[in-house]
């Protein structure tokens, strides 16, 4: 019989372990052309914006990392529903491999956006609906990490933390939808399917950094998911063979 | 095709210099930072597993 491709088989961690540490290189190639391709067309080449100067280059990261900061989450919900559901073991440890770098992305978020309200608005903060919002979701990934990390049995700590993953998913439309429900100071979205309001390099730019920050994102978790599996797979044959044999040659 | 006209030009961003490379300073910063605090993690990790792997092999055998 034909040999049929079978996604469960990387369900399982001994298979996904070698899986995800073949990946990490090219995420991290990837990355860094995405990187340099998008700081090159925005740095360099795009134009001043007419009403807020060379100030409105922050977006290059602004909005990459705000982006990235929702899609995990989303992610990592996504994740702890599957696993609430299915009691998967993988499900869990990617949750938590990608909380921290979630985190860092909305701390991203809030710092350049202070960076860009202080020239524009006159203020580092405001207690406006998107930002409001977006710090709620640095809070809940704090939560998260702070939540599984008190909890010592591994599978408790991921059903109590998918649990709140997936109460505070509710956060994400508020934080999407916020310029358009509330009268905010924060401006409505740059990108639109139908007509943006960029400028082509400008938008160019602004998209290949977010692929940059994402493919970053993929290969950084990658390499702490794979730490996690040892950790939580340690009495397990295919751990023993991995710390005797190949893990003691790696970095 | 190159928007500035010269290097300070670049560096000064239109007198935004400060709120634009701080912006990108601090994401440099995380970008790099957070790759080897989990590298770090990572090896300090599987040296911890191996001893206690060591361990338990050393007991069984006695």
């Amino acid at each position: 019989m034909k040999d049929r491709f079978n996604l469960y088989r990387f369900a399982s961690p001994a298979t996904f372990y070698p899986f995800a540490g073949a990946l990490i290189p090219y995420f991290v190639a990837v990355s860094i052309l995405f990187g340099l391709a998008g700081l090159w067309l925005g740095m360099l080449v795009a134009p001043t914006d007419f009403q807020q100067g060379e100030g409105y280059r922050i977006i290059f990261i602004h909005v990459p990392a705000s982006w990235m900061s929702m899609f995990i989450y989303l992610v990592m919900a996504g994740w702890a529903a599957i696993g609430l559901a299915f009691n998967t073991r993988l499900s869990g440890m990617m949750a938590q491999a990608l909380a921290p770098t979630g985190a860092l992305m909305a701390f991203l978020s809030l710092l350049t956006g202070a960076l860009w309200g202080k020239p524009m608005w006159g203020a580092w903060w405001v207690w406006d609906a998107r930002l409001t919002s977006e710090l709620i979701l640095l809070f809940l990934y704090i939560g998260y990490m702070a939540l599984t990390a008190a909890i010592d049995d591994a599978r408790r700590a991921d059903k109590a933390g998918g649990l709140l993953l997936l109460v505070g998913v509710v956060n994400i439309p508020i934080i999407y939808f916020s310029v358009k429900w509330w009268n905010t100071l924060h401006q409505g979205s740059s990108v639109n399917l139908a007509k943006s309001s960029m400028a082509t390099t400008m938008l160019w730019g602004m998209l290949l950094m977010a692929m940059c920050f994402w493919m970053y994102s993929i290969a950084i978790a990658l390499m702490r998911v794979r730490t996690i599996m040892l950790e939580r797979e340690r009495h397990t044959d295919w751990v023993k063979a991995e710390l005797l044999g190949k893990a003691g040659d790696e970095k | 095709m190159i928007h500035w006209h010269s290097f300070s030009d670049f560096i000064a961003m239109g007198g935004y210099g400060f709120y634009v490379w701080g912006s990108f300073g601090a994401t440099v910063l995380i970008m790099a930072i957070e790759p080897i605090v989990v590298a770090r993690n990572r090896k300090t990790t599987i040296a911890r597993l191996k001893r206690q792997l060591r361990a338990e092999t050393r007991n069984t055998a006695e």
